[in-house]
């Protein structure tokens, strides 16, 4: 393993990771040393446009062109900030612990380098809670950073400053919404904020911030220290998309895992040769291409390239690039009222639709999973995905609530149209509850 | 604890969460880590901490609550002394989660959001643990546990005194 091929894993070591003089004798800050002596701020947000990296967090959205509205120059504010979004929270997703936990120092490095080019003063990461290991190990490798000379005042003797600084978080899903976590950093409440301003402007405290999932920040090393030719190269040709990606599945497979691999392999390559397939002669049923909230795709869609506008065109959306598959003994209902429950439960009550509509759903599905759902339901679930779609709410967890939703009733409507109780049934209910055994077991 | 008694923040856990305040460019983003380090000496945040909290960053007691109950683990009652947080996500649903739950459940006779009458353990659901190619997973305290059977559960309990 090479950092020609694998640079986001080819230094991982989950049980002792690279301290600092190991990660400096494998490449290790030399990316930092090269932006602050050869480069200009400007020149590698440049260069991280020009490698065309997209977001890993699950969005997608071009890392360079984010970089880019950050002010700049004397007349910026004297404070910005750089967040690491490093709370790991989407369902089926477990790729970010493998990086920070097996190369903290990397994180560390990208953070620097990142820093850098949009002149940051202050840089957090944002760690769920619940990643004990990791934020221990971001601790240890920002103190021996510090005491390099990487970190604090005149980083490497330039005329920049940069503190970092580890913030761990204390539960729930929507702090991982960049604004909530905003917020959450803050102290308050993980509410999402309006957007306009976006962060770039008027993020942490009001000053300029840019927030970034851990995966596209440790990308950013490689790109600075082998170009962007090369990041183009590492996904041979297979997509429009270009790097690595951590690609994962979970589920009743043979060898669930992660795997770092060309962006744009197919899904079928992830499942059939790196999971093994699936178990215990389980059939697949259907699969999440990148975590809870994105839309099910179908054993059809396995030939699909593994990126963001191919898995878009799908219906879909590639995500955070972890497939989860569904095997053919399970009921979609049951799972769609799994991930209902997940989505109402971590709702944050901000926005009347998510906070209202997300336990209706719950409901109703409950009630068809025990076949006793009524005429009507499923149009009042179809409507809520309309009432709890995209503009309808602050944020994207209600409609991203809803894309496994809508996907799950257009591909298994008759699994749906099952768990409702027959006219018959019901009325027979209402008068004489033997009864309704009855029509049920002749149902 | 006495309700009565004004509540007398420990001057380790005072130190901490000066500390903490000292990352950052408003004292009211340490509110978070405030509680944790309180949490962390009681198990719990005892009432009188909060505006004892809420005082020494400068902002209400009542925004340190809005915070404190907001957050899934800062718990506002007390809990026994290991706290078992189960993954009810939709990967471990997949591989087994319910059975895990059932077997914690019978051994400890205890529902989500209950502690055993002994006070020793709370069982809470929790979200994705970011270990889905190794479900069903569960945390018990800090230690993350992996690939674990229902079968497990009780000889897994009993490292926990």
């Amino acid at each position: 393993m090479t950092a020609d091929t694998k640079p986001l894993t080819y230094r991982v070591d989950l049980g002792a990771p690279l301290d600092l003089r190991g990660y400096e004798s494998r490449e290790g800050y030399a990316a930092v040393r090269k932006a602050l002596r050869e480069m200009q701020p400007s020149d590698v947000t440049h260069l991280v446009k020009e490698a065309n990296l997209r977001g890993r967090g699950g969005a997608g959205f071009p890392t360079g062109v984010k970089w880019g509205l950050v002010p700049m120059g004397e007349t910026a504010p004297r404070h910005k900030y750089l967040l690491c979004n490093a709370d790991e929270m989407e369902p089926g997703t477990f790729k970010d612990r493998l990086l920070l936990e097996g190369a903290p120092h990397q994180l560390v490095e990208a953070m620097i380098v990142s820093a850098y080019a949009i002149q940051a003063s202050h840089g957090y990461i944002f760690v769920r809670g619940e990643y004990v290991l990791a934020a221990e190990r971001l601790e240890r490798a920002i103190a021996e950073a510090r005491i390099a000379g990487y970190l604090g005042a005149n980083v490497l003797g330039s005329p920049w400053s940069f503190e970092l600084f580890v913030h761990t978080g204390a539960g729930r899903y929507i702090p991982g919404e960049e604004t909530a976590l905003i917020n959450s950093l803050e102290g308050r409440r993980a509410n999402p904020r309006a957007k306009p301003p976006f962060p770039q402007i008027a993020g942490l405290w009001g000053k300029p911030t840019v927030v970034n999932n851990v995966e596209t920040l440790c990308n950013v090393p490689h790109i600075v220290m082998r170009g962007a030719e090369w990041f183009h190269g590492l996904s041979q040709g297979k997509t429009k998309d270009s790097g690595t990606k951590l690609y994962g599945v979970s589920g009743r497979v043979k060898r669930p895992g992660l795997w770092e691999l060309p962006f744009g392999v197919s899904a079928r390559e992830i499942l059939e040769e790196h999971a093994g397939g699936m178990k215990d002669r389980l059939k697949l049923k259907c699969w999440l291409p990148g975590g809870a909230s994105t839309d099910f795709l179908m054993p059809e869609h396995l030939d699909l390239a593994m990126d963001f506008d191919t898995i878009a065109n799908a219906g879909s959306r590639m995500g955070t690039g972890l497939l989860t598959v569904v095997d053919e003994s399970r009921s979609i209902v049951s799972v769609m009222r799994n991930l209902e429950e997940f989505f109402a439960r971590e709702s944050c009550g901000w926005c009347t639709p998510c906070r209202d509509g997300l336990p209706w759903s719950v409901r109703i599905l409950a009630a068809l999973e025990r076949g006793q759902g009524r005429s009507g339901d499923i149009e009042t679930l179809e409507q809520l995905c309309r009432f709890l779609g995209p503009g309808k709410t602050f944020c994207a967890h209600a409609p991203g609530a809803v894309e496994p939703l809508q996907s799950a009733i257009k591909y298994f409507r008759h699994e749906f149209e099952a768990g409702i109780t027959k006219p018959a049934a019901r009325a027979a209910a209402q008068s004489a509850p033997q009864a309704i055994a009855a029509a049920q077991a002749t149902a | 604890m006495n309700a009565e008694e004004p509540y007398v923040l420990h001057i380790d856990d005072r130190a901490s969460i000066e500390h903490e305040i000292r990352h950052y460019d408003d004292p009211r983003a340490a509110s978070i880590g405030a509680l944790k380090i309180v949490q962390k000496r009681h198990g719990w945040v005892p009432d009188g901490a909060i505006p004892v909290i809420g005082h020494l960053l400068g902002i209400s007691a009542a925004d340190v609550e809005g915070v404190a109950t907001f957050y899934s683990l800062i718990f506002r009652r007390p809990v026994g002394r290991h706290v078992i947080k189960v993954c009810d996500s939709v990967a471990c649903f997949l591989t087994g989660y319910e059975e895990i739950r059932d077997a914690v459940c019978r051994v400890l006779d205890v529902g989500f959001g209950e502690t055993t009458v002994d006070g020793r353990f709370t069982l809470l659901p929790i979200c994705c643990l970011g270990a889905c190619d190794r479900g069903p997973v569960l945390m018990i305290d800090d230690d993350t546990h992996f690939d674990v059977s229902p079968q497990d559960i009780a000889r897994l309990l009993e490292r926990y005194p």
